[in-house]
């Protein structure tokens, strides 16, 4: 069967107001990546983007910024999502046999919008939006459902929280670098009771950028391919009321689904490194349970073992995660650059030794609706 | 050369005239004149619906019978939102709740009211208390307040 593999990446820094235009943020991360891949825009057969309206503040958000992602007599096509579905487009346009190579750009300026108000629009208009919803609040009210049901408590949250903060500090793309503590953590500002600041990830703006290739069009490229092993993808209820907020279903198929393919028998051993999407600190001990990397309810055993740190069994977000920037629809994307990188061993300083299967993870909806994963390996 | 940064402000709003469907209609029309919650159920799973749905997504099919449910519920889940965040034009702390309604499959979210903030509780029974001005939105239940005695 035919094969995809990443050749080349490429990420801003991320920050919050950038002073660039979401055309320029879209150009660097294009061109990053194709550095990385040692070729020139000729070298690619088609492009998607990843934007959304709501955040650029404009309809057809795709065909502002489709000049600066190199799509001049090229394809293009645009994913409205998280970044890690557009990479899953991209393979599939990739292993088609209409393309041998697929850029894939995301962008998001999360600090020209408003992020409360947008994400209030993700809700049904008639029975939901005019109470006033957001991701915050409604990741608040699924943390809490969390922790009824399996018995985590706010501190293993802050766990999270410190760990992924600890590790954004030797991410040179990180937006927030920052050594805290747990009682930083809990004595932090009330956002949304269970959560509180340090709970919550940033405001942040970026891009990112991958090129896929076919075994066949390898030959354009410099550097070896981090090969796509497994994939899976699956969505839940849209309707939070009717949906198991303490168990990720969604991802659990998902990574199953992914694992079946890249012949995951035992994720915590198998893999190397993960890097998933902790929008929100509970989420990562939700996230292990639907990944398998814990039994169901206890997420949050696995936090206080110490196995997910920088020298656990299975280190999760040595980028820092999430928590440490999060350019919505770009982190996704970013997650998948981390495990390339990692796998290559390029990740620099926070290089997990020896690394050679990783996870990437991205998520769309209220508190985890959609659910991608990937899995990596050299 | 230095360039002075020049930024532009931008306020989307357009006006949009969602047309609710029949089933979301009939759920509207009984809080608004009869103060009263109703539901329906899928014929398959047998699971009631609040808001109802036209389908059941897990069995997709069409949904059927409508089940007027009590005006009274459970909280299932609940948060005490300390910022202003522009939409919900209430005074701070806001708490939202995950509502299970007296014979529903899932939870509606709503407003918690009428009750201090570190007094909301899981498992705490509540009763749907009506706004005065009804217009046949989801406002026409202006909030849950726990139910007492």
């Amino acid at each position: 069967m035919e094969r995809a593999g990443i050749v080349g990446v490429g990420q801003t820094v991320y920050e919050r107001r950038k002073e660039d235009t979401f055309a320029e943020l879209v150009f660097e991360a294009s061109t990053k990546a194709l550095a990385d891949a040692g070729v020139g825009i000729e070298a690619i057969d088609n492009i998607i983007t990843v934007s959304n309206d709501f955040w650029d503040g404009r309809t057809i958000s795709s065909m502002a910024i489709q000049d600066a992602a190199g799509s001049w007599d090229r394809d293009i096509s645009t994913v409205e999502g998280d970044g890690i579905f557009g990479a899953l487009y991209g393979m599939m346009r990739t292993l088609s046999g209409s393309f041998d190579t697929t850029l894939v750009v995301a962008h998001v300026k999360g600090s020209e919008g408003n992020m409360n108000m947008i994400t209030n629009s993700m809700f049904d208009p008639i029975y939901q939006r005019h109470l006033g919803p957001d991701a915050t609040s409604t990741a608040a009210l699924q943390a809490r459902v969390y922790m009824e049901k399996t018995g985590a408590t706010e501190k293993d949250f802050a766990k999270v929280s410190v760990k992924n903060h600890g590790n954004g500090v030797k991410n040179p793309f990180a937006q927030i670098k920052k050594k805290i503590t747990i009682k930083d953590v809990m004595e932090s500002r009330k956002i949304a009771d269970p959560l509180k600041l340090y709970d919550c990830s940033p405001i942040s703006d970026g891009a990112a950028a991958i090129i896929l290739s076919t075994e066949k069009g390898l030959k354009r490229f410099k550097k070896d391919p981090v090969w796509i092993l497994g994939v899976g993808h699956c969505s839940d209820s849209y309707n939070l009321g009717y949906r198991d907020l303490a168990w990720p279903r969604a991802l659990d198929a998902a990574a199953q689904k992914a694992y079946k393919m890249a012949g995951i028998k035992n994720p915590l051993k198998d893999l190397d490194v993960v890097e998933l999407y902790d929008a929100y600190s509970y989420m990562e001990l939700l996230w292990y349970e639907g990944l398998g990397l814990a039994p169901r309810g206890k997420g949050a055993e696995l936090i206080r073992s110490g196995a997910t740190g920088m020298k656990g069994e299975l280190p999760v977000n040595p980028s820092g995660g999430v928590l440490s920037a999060h350019p919505v629809l770009v982190a996704g994307l970013a997650r998948l650059i981390e495990a390339t990188l990692q796998v290559r061993g390029e990740a620099g300083t926070r290089q997990i030794k020896g690394a050679k299967k990783a996870l990437a993870h991205g998520i769309n909806g209220p508190c985890g609706q959609a659910h991608g994963v990937f899995v990596i390996g050299a | 050369m230095d360039v002075q940064n020049i930024y532009y402000d931008g306020r989307i709003k357009i006006p949009y005239t969602w047309y609710v469907g029949e089933t979301g209609s009939r759920f509207l029309i009984a809080l608004r004149d009869n103060k009263e919650i109703w539901g329906n159920q899928c014929p398959q799973c047998k699971k009631v619906f609040v808001p109802p749905m036209k389908t059941c997504g897990e069995c997709f099919v069409p949904t059927g019978e409508w089940l007027k449910l009590a005006d009274t519920g459970t909280v299932e889940s609940f948060t005490v939102v300390h910022y202003e965040n522009g939409v919900a034009k209430r005074p701070l702390p806001v708490i939202y709740g995950l509502i299970k309604i007296d014979g529903a499959s899932g939870s509606l979210l709503h407003f918690i009211g009428d009750v201090k903030p570190e007094k909301v509780k899981i498992g705490m029974r509540v009763k749907a208390v009506f706004a005065e001005k009804r217009g046949g939105t989801i406002l026409d239940i202006s909030h849950f307040a726990p139910v007492k005695g």
